[in-house]
């Protein structure tokens, strides 16, 4: 009887062990298998559909626009799939390590405008040259946003879906209460052409400001405001990080730290739990404003403030944000994904995904289209908010962007301008900010 | 014997392993044989049947262990970035050598020994307290036992979350508290020890249940006579448990305290999700951030694999000797007593 079990028991646990093995072997052959671009999974659903999937960050709005449904109709023969990751901190580590050892790859995956000039840059040999790809026109797009996916040598290896082209977005209300004007031309002209204007109309606004409001919401929403209608930023156009020496970004950072030394700013970070209470408890009168911020103030707002906010153009014009379509060389599906990338990211697509998403179109061929110029928003109320912004699409400068622009930008925001509002002088803030942001540079 | 009889194989299945096997055997040889042979059988499964139990851990820890920690070590000599981690340059210990001055680093050092005692410290003495309390006769006692190890459960991502708008400065409500009773706003994510006390205080509401099972559970071996025959001395409950108690339950205390170490060592997730916008960088001024959010800022948000693997090798160092000094302490401890 012992032997018996003895024996089955060591049998067994081999057997274990030898599952365990080819389990793990099996494991690594699926995923070479898969990623050399397999072609086994042509069939999925098992009638002849494509499925091809899209690898996303946040809420790109394809699907909630109805986009993948239309397409799934003019193209039976496709399914498509996305992939969401919640926030582009997680999402674009995962795609360069994917790109870098090419697995894992969707077969259309998305770039953020604070990654394309790195993935430009260093990744433009794993993605498709997208301007070779028919039905594919370079006039289409905005020229700033066509060429910040494009290469030294004439690659382009993403299309672009959205622009963030800034306005300052106001409260009516509490404009009118500090006593400054409420149309949005003559607010506009209250500090067209300088942001130094825009302060001192925060300085207006604080002598009479409503109890515990504050001019505007943020250092950082300011410092990124006049930062991005800069024309040259953080590096220069032969690629070398001149941040520290460009007096843009000096001066940039010197007027948002008096800003917030004043208090003519709020003391929080954008995007934080405790930002959006701000919002909702109507503590700033204005803040800088891409069509999608009226879409983030709606969700943050009290029903009350719909129709209180409105929009003016920005002293300078500037960018923020948007997003580029590109596809991986080593996808199941290349030739599928590139006609999908064209449909989605053609003028049509991009003004039904400025109506139903608030992302407002890169190709000027949308800023004609009824959906745009008609485009409303409750919280704006009547303002014909699809001309405004695309007034201060045209007006946004070609701007060079460098690889490591996002780290820079946090660098002075998070490690900087914040730092005045507890107290700091806005030498110390400038000093903790540099150097943070050259330890976090060095390789 | 007559299983075994069953379980034995035929001969014919033998192969030539036994040439010039008399067909004909007389049973008491062939018994031996079988004897014989069944013992080798026996003495190889005992010999072997150990190393193919425990072989799965090690084939594990060689894929996912090992294999990491020498490639880290490989990969801490060279300058790489994470967009091509395969184009490797040969930059020797310099990686190693610019830790000496590297500010960050020492910060980040500074802040994880803090932010460990200031976590691990109270957290063992209120766990002591806790244990104590259980230990005596309770109605509902497991209840409040399943109630201590709750924390542990949570995960930390959704208690951090909480915390961070209970430790919210314009609207959080320790600072509500604290103004009700007439105390001025603290800004707990801005200010250096109110920060690390906030992020301290996630650490010790989540092990704290946990170290107090664990002293409960070395509480409950402790002999009952042994109490009895303080209190015939006339020893109080206080007595009791100093001079009762806790020289028992010396043993257990390391235990914690060497498991706690390492744990404060390693703090990661609690910073991390503290300041979720600044992330890695553990405050605007780091005033939080530990060794943990150092490395993970240098290899996941900065890209400098070369780098974030010589930080990681430094603190692998760094707890082989937090774990020598333990080992020494334990061992004089345990000599004295």
């Amino acid at each position: 009887m012992r032997t018996i079990t003895r024996r089955s028991r060591s049998l067994g646990a081999l057997a274990a062990v030898a599952a365990l093995t080819t389990g793990l072997l099996a494991g690594c052959a699926d995923d070479s298998g898969g990623s050399s671009g397999g072609s086994s999974s042509d069939t999925g659903g098992g009638k002849g559909k494509t499925t091809i999937t899209l690898g996303l960050f946040g809420t790109q709005g394809f699907k909630e626009a109805g986009l993948y449904a239309e397409y799934e109709k003019l193209n039976p023969n496709i399914k498509i799939a996305e992939n969401v990751v919640e926030r582009n901190e997680n999402y674009y580590p995962a795609l360069v390590n994917h790109l870098t050892t090419n697995s894992g790859l969707q077969d259309v995956q998305a770039v953020e405008v604070g990654n394309i000039a790195e993935v430009v840059q260093t990744q433009a040999s794993k993605l498709v040259d997208l301007s070779k790809v028919s039905g594919v026109s370079k006039s289409n797009w905005l020229d700033w946003k066509w060429q910040q996916a494009t290469t030294q040598d004439g690659q382009t290896i993403g299309l672009g879906t959205d622009i963030g082209p800034m306005a300052i977005c106001y409260r009516k209300d509490l404009f009118q209460q500090a006593g400054l004007p409420t149309d949005r031309d003559k607010v506009g002209q209250l500090w067209a052409g300088d942001w130094n204007k825009l302060v001192a109309a925060g300085e207006t606004y604080k002598k009479k400001a409503p109890s515990g409001t504050t001019f505007m919401d943020s250092p950082g929403g300011l410092l990124n405001a006049i930062i991005s209608s800069d024309q040259e930023k953080f590096y220069d156009s032969s690629g070398k990080v001149v941040y520290k020496t460009n007096p843009a970004i000096k001066s940039a950072f010197d007027l948002t730290a008096k800003a917030a030394s004043e208090g003519l700013v709020g003391a929080q970070t954008q995007f934080q739990p405790a930002w959006d209470t701000t919002i909702a408890n109507s503590k700033f009168a204005a803040v800088a404003c891409p069509p999608w911020m009226l879409g983030y103030l709606k969700g943050k707002s009290k029903p009350d403030a719909a129709g209180k906010w409105d929009v003016a153009a920005a002293p300078k014009s500037g960018n923020w944000g948007g997003t580029f379509l590109a596809v991986p060389k080593s996808g199941k599906h290349v030739t599928e994904a590139e006609k999908l990338v064209t449909w989605l990211t053609a003028p049509a697509q991009q003004a039904k995904l400025f109506s139903v998403q608030g992302s407002f179109p890169s190709a000027p061929g949308a800023y004609n289209l009824p959906l745009v110029t008609g485009a409303k928003n409750s919280m704006t109320g009547d303002t014909p908010i699809g001309t405004v912004f695309a007034e201060a699409a045209k007006a946004i400068p070609t701007q060079v962007i460098g690889p490591k622009d996002q780290i820079i930008q946090q660098g002075l925001t998070d490690n900087g301008v914040i730092l005045v509002t507890k107290g700091k002088s806005a030498a110390e803030a400038w000093t903790t900010a540099t150097k943070t942001i050259d330890n976090n540079l060095e390789k | 014997m007559a299983t075994r009889h069953d379980t034995a194989a035929p001969p014919t299945e033998e192969g030539g392993a036994a040439p010039g096997r008399p067909p004909a055997a007389v049973p008491d040889e062939k018994e031996q044989r079988r004897r014989n042979r069944l013992s080798r059988r026996w003495q190889r499964d005992i010999r072997w049947s150990p190393y193919a139990f425990v072989s799965p851990f090690f084939l594990l820890f060689l894929a996912f262990g090992l294999f990491p920690l020498i490639y880290t070590g490989w990969a801490s000599l060279h300058t790489v970035e994470l967009t091509a981690p395969t184009d490797m340059q040969w930059a020797g210990l310099r990686n190693y050598t610019r830790i000496f001055d590297d500010d960050f680093f020492w910060n980040a050092a500074k802040n994880t020994l803090t932010i460990g005692i200031i976590s691990t410290v109270p957290q063992l003495l209120m766990a002591m307290g806790l244990a104590h309390i259980l230990n005596y006769k309770l109605r509902g006692s497991i209840f409040y036992r399943v109630m201590m190890l709750a924390p542990y459960a949570t995960s930390i991502a959704s208690a951090s979350l909480v915390f961070v708008l209970l430790f919210g400065r314009d609207y959080g409500m320790i600072n509500w508290a604290l103004h009700a009773i007439g105390f001025d706003k603290i800004d707990w994510q801005n200010d250096k020890w109110p920060s690390q006390i906030a992020v301290s205080t996630i650490v010790i509401w989540r092990w704290t249940g946990y170290n107090a099972l664990i002293y409960l559970a070395a509480m409950q071996a402790i002999p009952q006579d042994l109490y009895e025959s303080a209190a015939l001395d006339g020893a109080n409950r206080w007595q009791q448990f100093f001079h009762v108690t806790l020289p028992s339950l010396r043993p257990t205390i390391l235990f914690t305290v060497v498991v706690s170490t390492i744990g404060a060592s390693q703090v990661f997730g609690e910073p991390l999700l503290f300041d979720a916008n600044k992330g890695a960088s553990g405050g605007a001024e780091h005033q939080f951030q530990t060794l943990g959010l150092y490395l993970y800022e240098q290899g996941w948000v900065n890209q400098h694999l070369g780098r974030a693997s010589a930080i990681a090798w430094t603190m692998f160092l760094i707890l082989i000797v937090i774990g020598i000094v333990n080992y020494v302490i334990s061992r004089r401890l345990r000599a004295s007593s």
